[in-house]
């Protein structure tokens, strides 16, 4: 049951774009197009499971009982950056549509501030193995969630008249206020995530 | 760039205005917009980045001629991560309050992309002292956009500075500002009125 509440709260309640404003980069520049940010999503969620089960045991079973606490960040970019080389080397050998369609967006990810908040919020809510893995997909779906909406939002916006000076990145943050407010409604579910 | 060198001036002042870290190259978006519900949490975090950025621009540029080009990205990081880690450690012993509040945004000051652009953009190419300058003037611009945030948002969605209600009852204070919403609707807006003011000093 804590799990559900977990999953729920990590992905609407404390939505990663909007409340704790991680992954705003791609969020912006990622989200002009439905299918590409549907794909982006996508490839987000992957990574983001992948680095939540590689994170937790070397945090919990090499950093921590060696004394090791303060390699912490070091060590999480660096994994998250080797993860992402793999998964890209991997998604090339086996299947080829999939990975022209992620095109640069796969090691983009590496410096996606959503992946390593992910590892930072696990370590600092003394997350067990099996809820780091559902937070994990849940602020993975939270986050394609996020960028599909605001994707067909500014499909719409292309053909819509916008002040000329909020044009670009202005007009997307106010669209993106509103949606924050929109989310706000959720906090009546409860949970923390 | 070594053929026509930039007055050293230049190099400081770009990053405050013409090339705002924040407001103009809409760089580092999660921590301006996370930590700017008061101005106190603003100043700190733009305090913890500018010490991560000049000190890994000041080492990328020293040792920009070591490093083999296939795996710079990663010998950035690591950089980056090494001082990033000293800041948070830092504040987490001198000031604990401040460190509670800004939470997981100080580690990821390593992910923030102002300073691993700075470092790819600059200086990897360019030589100490203007690394350092170039350091200072990106540090600046995004001091002053966060401070500009922090401000408009405290002051309205709390109605006072510093923790001090100016109003009181007469002026009832809108939450939302210092509430995720608030953040982007404040960006946003600050995003237009530049664009416009840049606008007309061009059209003049």
């Amino acid at each position: 049951m804590d799990l559900i509440f977990l999953f729920i709260a990590s992905a609407v309640i404390n939505n990663y774009v909007l409340t704790y404003f991680l992954g705003i980069c791609p969020f912006i520049g990622v989200s002009r197009q439905l299918d590409t940010a549907t794909s982006m999503g996508l490839a987000v969620i992957f990574v983001m499971t992948l680095t939540a089960a590689f994170t937790w045991p070397i945090n919990h079973l090499v950093l921590a009982p060696y004394g090791l606490p303060f390699l912490k960040y070091v060590t999480f970019i660096l994994v998250i950056a080797a993860l992402v080389q793999l998964v890209e080397m991997f998604i090339r050998k086996t299947s080829q549509p999939l990975y022209l369609a992620l095109g640069i967006y796969l090691p983009l990810i590496t410096t996606n501030c959503a992946i390593l908040g992910l590892a930072l919020f696990m370590d600092l809510r003394e997350y067990s193995f099996v809820q780091s893995l559902v937070f994990a997909i849940g602020a993975g779906l939270g986050f394609t969630i996020a960028l599909v909406i605001m994707a067909g939002i500014r499909e719409e916006l292309a053909f819509a008249r916008v002040p000329r000076a909020l044009d670009g990145p202005g007009i997307t943050l106010i669209v993106a206020g509103l949606l924050a407010l929109a989310f706000m409604g959720f906090a009546g579910l409860g949970g923390t995530g | 760039m070594p053929r026509q060198p930039v007055p050293l001036r230049q190099e400081f002042l770009k990053g405050l205005w013409d090339e705002n870290p924040t407001l103009v190259q809409v760089l580092g978006m999660c921590p301006t917009l996370a930590v700017t519900n008061s101005i106190v949490n603003g100043f700190a975090m733009a305090m913890a980045t500018g010490f991560v950025l000049i000190c890994s621009n000041v080492v990328v540029s020293l040792v920009r001629k070591l490093i083999p080009n296939q795996v710079r990205m990663g010998a950035y990081m690591i950089i980056i991560a090494a001082f990033v880690t000293i800041a948070d450690m830092v504040l987490a012993a001198q000031y604990p309050d401040i460190s509670r509040a800004l939470g997981p945004y100080v580690p990821l000051i390593v992910v923030n992309c102002i300073i691993l652009g700075r470092a790819e953009a600059f200086a990897s190419k360019n030589g100490v002292g203007r690394s350092l300058l170039d350091a200072l003037g990106n540090s600046c611009g995004f001091l002053v956009s966060l401070l500009v945030l922090g401000t408009v948002r405290e002051l309205i969605g709390t109605g006072g500075l510093f923790g001090h209600v100016f109003w009181g009852e007469t002026v009832h204070p809108w939450l939302v500002m210092i509430l995720p919403a608030g953040a982007f609707l404040t960006l946003g807006s600050a995003m237009g009125l530049i664009n416009h003011l840049v606008a007309r000093r061009e059209a003049a």
